[in-house]
């Protein structure tokens, strides 16, 4: 309990400062008004807006504001189309959700085994088309991978929609564009771990206690090798909306990366902060998810459990 | 008696280095043409320098590791290809022990989880797994906990209840004490020894201390480079060790007596590349005793006493 509370009081701080950086960032990088309305506009309306948005107080008085907002569920307007800045953000959500939650299922999905096989059939020609696999896929660029796939089964083969999210079938595509680079990533980092876990000398016990190869490799080397591979798992979970950006955009997604591209374009301050916000939340809850596997992947760092030694 | 483990010219090469394109990755031989047999409820000690070939010779009489030449025989029956479910099965009646407690155990799992295991894979009853624990003298509240949390004593404890829950005839201990502090060595060794008291099993025990194996073997078969050079009941070896090289091993082990300090300890250096073994006799360019034909003729084992085997040219004129 103790342990979370701690967590939590961390995540709060890192938050703070994310919200905090973000709010001063944005508003050092120009005025939103000569980006929103037209150049012809004269100095009066534009002051007019200004007045509107609270653009002419002092920083510091903005930011009081803002974050007071904050406080009560307020995440300011958008300069835009004056909706609720959280509620454009919210109808996004499940969208990305659905994009990332499918690539990260399918990076695990072939990743792990991929990786596990390449492990265990260490230098043959298992692991170095493995191996060769995860370089071309970590190598290739979202957006590229994204053309080429709509070329070959949009244009050539039509067999799959470009763009769009109406149907189930329109989430192959992002989803393996997406999915892809991640999966590379997995199958490096479960292969190096597996190999430093099957030259254990407690894979040798298991062996010459008897256990057959399935059983030493699900009940010992992989809840062993699994602890690097978590790692990773939480930098994807936080670079997942990163990347989603351009997939997004390149499949035409209607998500929050193509949102965050619109906003920031137009200098959309409160959309943007919302984003970010959700953004470092997704990555502190991805951490404090690791943590807690990592608890549960290994004895020796799980919290309560002082060392006993005798 | 009939044996319970007979191996006969085991040989064992392992490749140094890489093959180039024109030549083949040079190999030598880490076990080179050992004959030896245990009869059950027997301890054969095996003694020599680390390199010698000990622990090769321990994986290949568990079938671990196959030999290129040789035969093993368990029960009269030749060892059943590594990995088949033969082989498997067979691990019921011989089981490994070895140096490294802490490096045998799964981190994840606590004690009795590898215990059960071991009950588990052979369709034995788990419950079994408190019982072992037990008897090899680790308190109950133990079994619940993870490896990090028990010192190297308990923790080769726990190596050998895992070994010993499933009962086998042979146990192999690869070097089960080095590892430990001299007080807990001594332990662990008498704990071995009550054991076999009680349950009557055979042990290959290998260690580079002499002392001991002298203190737990029946018999003891000193190894030189893959070779074994004497070979002889445990009490021939007190009164007088035959070859040049045990009585150096002997004359090493320091005496418990303030009185008898610093006797002349005779230095015979490191051991030379087992990659490059010496021609003729491999103990040869270290022996005191060497001449001429120890470096042209490799001696063989020959009898000296009563089941008491030495390969040696010169016994006779240096005993």
């Amino acid at each position: 309990m103790r342990w979370f509370a701690i967590k939590s009081l961390r995540a709060f701080v890192t938050l703070w400062l994310v919200v905090t950086f973000v709010f001063f960032v944005l508003r050092l990088s120009g005025d939103p008004t000569m980006i929103l309305l037209p150049d012809d506009t004269d100095a009066a309306t534009r002051s007019f807006y200004r007045a509107l948005w609270g653009l002419d107080r002092p920083i510091w008085d903005q930011y009081l504001r803002y974050v007071a907002g904050l406080m009560q569920g307020d995440f300011g307007i958008s300069f835009r189309n004056n909706m609720d800045a959280f509620q454009l953000v919210r109808d996004r959500v499940p969208k990305t959700a659905l994009l990332g939650w499918t690539a990260l299922s399918i990076a695990l999905v072939l990743g792990i085994p991929l990786g596990i096989l390449a492990a265990l059939y260490r230098d043959s020609w298992i692991d170095r088309v493995v191996m060769g696999l995860a370089v071309f896929g970590f190598s290739m660029p979202n957006f590229f991978l994204g053309i080429l796939l709509i070329l070959i089964f949009s244009l050539q083969l039509r067999w799959l929609p470009s763009s769009g999210s109406d149907t189930w079938w329109h989430l192959i595509m992002p989803a393996f564009t997406l999915g892809t680079g991640f999966a590379a990533q997995i199958a490096r980092y479960t292969r190096s771990s597996m190999i430093d876990v099957l030259a254990k000398p407690y894979m040798r016990t298991a062996r010459s206690t008897g256990a057959g190869p399935a059983r030493r490799v699900i009940s010992h080397a992989l809840p062993n090798a699994a602890v690097p591979v978590v790692t990773i798992l939480g930098f994807q979970i936080g670079q997942l909306l990163g990347w989603a950006v351009v997939t997004e955009t390149v499949f035409a997604w209607p998500g929050i990366g193509r949102l965050l591209t619109t906003a920031v374009a137009t200098r959309d301050l409160a959309v943007v902060q919302c984003i970010m916000i959700l953004l470092a939340i997704t990555m502190i809850a991805a951490n404090m998810f690791v943590d807690f596997l990592y608890g549960w992947l290994d004895p020796r760092v799980r919290v309560g459990a002082g060392a006993r030694t005798a | 008696m009939t044996a319970l483990l007979r191996a006969t010219g085991l040989r064992k090469s392992y490749a140094t280095g890489r093959a180039g394109l024109f030549r083949p990755s040079a190999r030598f031989n880490a076990v080179d043409g050992v004959t030896l047999h245990i009869k059950p409820g027997e301890t054969l000690g095996v003694v020599g320098e680390s390199g010698c070939g000990k622990s090769t010779l321990s994986r290949l009489v568990l079938g671990l590791a196959q030999a290129d030449a040789g035969e093993i025989l368990f029960d009269g029956a030749p060892l059943p290809r590594a990995d088949t479910d033969d082989w498997r099965r067979m691990r019921i009646r011989m089981q490994l022990v070895h140096q490294n407690a802490a490096g045998a155990l799964d981190p994840r799992l606590p004690v009795r989880a590898q215990v059960e295991e071991a009950l588990r894979i052979h369709k034995r009853a788990p419950e079994r797994a408190a019982r072992a624990l037990s008897d090899v003298g680790l308190p109950p509240a133990m079994a619940a906990r993870y490896p990090h949390e028990m010192s190297g004593g308990q923790l080769q404890r726990v190596v050998i209840a895992r070994a010993l829950a499933l009962d086998p005839d042979l146990l192999v201990l690869d070097e089960p004490v080095s590892a430990l502090d001299v007080s807990i060595q001594a332990q662990i060794v008498n704990l071995i020894r009550d054991l076999q008291a009680a349950r009557g099993l055979a042990y290959l025990f290998v260690s580079h201390d002499v002392a001991v194996v002298r203190h737990v073997a029946d018999r003891i078969a000193v190894m030189y480079l893959g070779r074994v050079v004497e070979e002889g009941p445990t009490a021939a070896f007190r009164t007088g060790a035959l070859h040049p090289y045990t009585r150096a091993l002997l004359d090493a082990v320091p005496v418990p007596d303030p009185g008898c300090r610093g006797g002349a300890v005779p230095r015979i250096g490191d051991p030379p590349n087992p990659a490059a073994p010496p021609p003729g006799c491999r103990f040869h360019p270290r022996c005191p005793f060497a001449v001429h034909r120890c470096r042209a003729e490799p001696p063989v084992l020959r009898e000296f006493a009563a089941r008491h085997h030495a390969a040696c040219h010169r016994i006779e004129e240096i005993a």
